[in-house]
C-alpha cells in the first residue's frame, strides 16, 4: 500500500541548534529518504512563505491561524502494511522534536 | 451442541477467514453464515467429523461468493470465474483437519492502537468473542445502531489503513501486548462494574486464550489471576441489588475454587518474572481474600503500583489502604490532594472517610456528589443507604 507521511513540525523546534546539530538532523532525513520503502519526499519552505487561497479569491498571508504545529514536508512511501509505515514515521526527527507525523493511506484509483 | 461449537470455534474460523480473504467484514459475515447453515443442517445431517474443517470450508465458499458479488457490484466486471457449485454437504471432504491457528493475529488486529479504544473493545468482542452487535451495544449502553456504525467504521479503517493481520515485530510487541491486555481488562471491568457476568466471563475466557497463545508473556497470566481473584467475589458483591463493600461481604459466598485458581496463576506469573501493574494488582486482590487483610502489605504494593503508573486512580486506592493503616484523616488528606473531580469513586471514598471521622455534614455533601455521578442503580442504592445512615 502507498502511504503519505505528513510531517508536522513544532514552530521553532530548531531554535538554539548549532550547525552540527542541524546537519545531524538533515542526515537523519536523508537516511529516511534512502529507505527502500520511500518513493519520494519533499521539505517545504518555512510557513512564513505560505499564501492561502479561499473562496472569493481571498488570499491570506500564512496558513490557518493559531496552529500549534505546521506542515513541514512529506514522504510518500510504499509499505506492506500500516505497521511498516508507522515504523518509518516513528523515525522522522520531527516526532521527537515536539511535532507529529500523520500517516494516511493514499486513495488508490479503482482498477 | 452447536452453541458449544460456536463458542469454541468462532474466533478460529474468523481468524482463518481473515487470513484467507484479508477482510474482517467479509470474514465475520461468512463465519456467521457458516454457523447459520450448520444450525440448519447438523440437526438433520448429523455433526460432521471435523466441525472446524466443515465450518472453514463453508465459510470460505461464502466469502468467495461475497467477494465476487462485491466485485460485480462495484465494477460490473467479472474477472473471477463464476462461483463453484460447492454444496455445503460436499464441503470438508478433502479439507485438511488441521487449520492454522491465526487467532493471535486476529487479536492483535482488533486491538491495534490505530483504532480508537472503544473500537478495539467492540471489534474484539465481535471478532474474537463472537458477541453480536446487539449484545455489545447493550454492554456499553449505546444503541445497536451506534454500535453498528462503530464496528463498521473500525472495520473500514482496518481495511483502508492497512492494519496488518500479523503478530507485531519483537520491537513493538510489548507495547502492542499492553493495548491488548488493556482491552481485555476494560471488557472485564465493564462486566464487573455493571454486574454483567457474561462480559466478565468473556474477558476471562479471552485472557485464557491469549495466555495459551503467548506462553512466554507472564503478564498475561497475571491479568488472568487478577480477573479470577476479583471475579471470585462476584456472588458476595451484590445483595438485594445493592453493592456490598469488601469489608461487609459474606465470605462464605466467595468462590474458593476461583480464589485457588487465581492464586495459582499469580504464583506462576510471579515465578516467571511478572512484575508489572497486573501482577501488582493481582497480588493486592490476593491479599484482600485473606482474613484479616494485611493492610500494611496492601499499602506497600500500592506504593509500588503508584510509582510504576503515576495513576491518580491508583493513588485513590492507595489512600484507602493508608486510611486502614494510619487512620481516616491520613487517607482523606491524600484524597483531597487528588485531581479527580468528576470521578465518582473519589467522592464515595471521601464520603466514607468523612463518615468515619464523624463529619456528617461534609460526608452528606460528598455522598450527594457521588450519587450524582454514579451510573449504576446498584451503586446509587448503596450510596443512598449510606447517606441515610448518617
Amino acid at each position: 500500500m502507498r502511504y503519505a507521511l505528513l510531517i508536522h513540525e513544532l514552530p521553532g523546534a530548531y531554535d538554539g541548534f548549532d550547525d552540527a546539530q542541524r546537519t545531524a538532523i538533515t542526515a537523519e532525513y536523508t537516511a529516511l529518504r534512502d529507505d527502500e520503502r520511500v518513493l519520494s519526499g519533499e521539505r517545504l519552505q518555512p510557513v512564513s512563505t505560505a499564501t492561502t487561497v479561499r473562496a472569493g479569491g481571498l488570499l491570506t498571508d500564512g496558513p490557518f491561524a493559531d496552529t500549534k504545529e505546521v506542515f513541514g514536508g512529506f514522504f510518500l512511501v510504499e509499505a506492506p502494511d500500516l505497521d511498516s509505515a508507522l515504523e518509518l514515521a516513528g523515525r522522522v526527527p520531527a516526532v521527537r522534536l515536539g511535532g507529529s507525523v500523520e500517516v494516511r493511506p493514499l486513495a488508490e484509483p479503482a482498477r | 451442541m452447536i452453541e458449544e461449537i460456536f463458542r469454541a470455534e468462532w474466533s478460529r474460523i474468523v481468524a482463518t477467514l481473515v487470513g484467507f480473504c484479508g477482510d474482517l467484514h467479509v470474514a465475520e459475515d461468512a463465519a456467521q453464515e457458516a454457523f447459520a447453515i450448520a444450525a440448519r443442517r447438523w440437526p438433520v445431517d448429523g455433526v460432521p467429523d471435523v466441525p472446524r474443517a466443515w465450518l472453514v470450508t463453508t465459510a470460505r465458499n461464502r466469502a468467495v461468493d461475497m467477494l465476487r458479488r462485491e466485485q460485480r457490484h462495484t465494477e460490473k466486471l467479472r474477472t473471477l470465474d463464476p462461483p463453484d457449485q460447492v454444496l455445503e454437504e460436499e464441503a470438508a471432504v478433502d479439507e485438511p483437519t488441521l487449520v492454522d491457528d491465526e487467532r493471535l493475529e486476529l487479536v492483535f488486529l482488533c486491538c491495534h492502537p490505530a483504532l480508537a479504544p472503544e473500537a478495539r473493545v467492540a471489534l474484539t468482542l465481535r471478532a474474537v468473542g463472537g458477541l453480536d452487535t446487539a449484545e455489545i451495544a447493550r454492554a456499553f449502553l449505546v444503541t445497536e445502531e451506534t454500535m453498528k456504525r462503530r464496528l463498521t467504521r473500525a472495520r473500514s479503517k482496518v481495511r483502508d489503513a492497512g492494519i496488518p493481520f500479523r503478530v507485531p515485530d519483537e520491537a513493538v510487541l510489548p507495547e502492542r501486548l499492553d493495548t491488548v491486555l488493556a482491552v481485555l481488562y476494560l471488557i472485564f471491568n465493564q462486566g464487573w462494574g455493571d454486574g454483567r457476568t457474561d462480559l466478565a466471563a468473556e474477558a476471562i475466557r479471552l485472557a485464557g486464550l491469549l495466555d495459551e497463545l503467548l506462553p512466554a508473556q507472564p503478564q498475561v497470566t497475571a491479568l488472568r489471576a487478577l480477573m479470577l481473584l476479583h471475579d471470585s467475589r462476584r456472588a458476595a458483591r451484590i445483595r438485594d441489588q445493592v453493592i456490598v463493600p469488601l469489608a461487609e461481604q459474606d465470605r462464605a459466598l466467595w468462590d474458593t475454587g476461583q480464589i485457588a485458581a487465581g492464586r495459582d496463576l499469580l504464583d506462576q506469573a510471579l515465578a516467571r518474572g511478572a512484575r508489572g501493574p497486573y501482577a501488582l494488582q493481582a497480588a493486592i486482590a490476593e491479599l484482600q481474600t485473606a482474613d484479616p487483610i494485611d493492610w500494611g502489605e496492601v499499602r506497600r504494593l500500592y506504593d509500588t503500583l503508584l510509582d510504576a503508573t503515576g495513576s491518580a486512580v491508583v493513588a485513590l486506592n492507595r489512600a484507602v489502604a493508608v486510611a486502614e493503616t494510619e487512620g481516616p484523616a491520613a487517607g482523606l488528606a491524600i484524597v483531597d490532594g487528588l485531581d479527580l473531580g468528576n470521578y465518582r469513586y473519589l467522592h464515595s471514598t471521601r464520603a466514607e472517610l468523612l463518615r468515619r471521622l464523624g463529619d456528617h455534614g461534609a460526608a452528606r455533601a460528598a455522598y450527594d456528589r457521588a450519587i450524582e455521578l454514579t451510573t449504576t442503580d446498584r451503586e446509587r442504592r448503596f450510596l443512598e443507604r449510606r447517606r441515610a445512615e448518617l
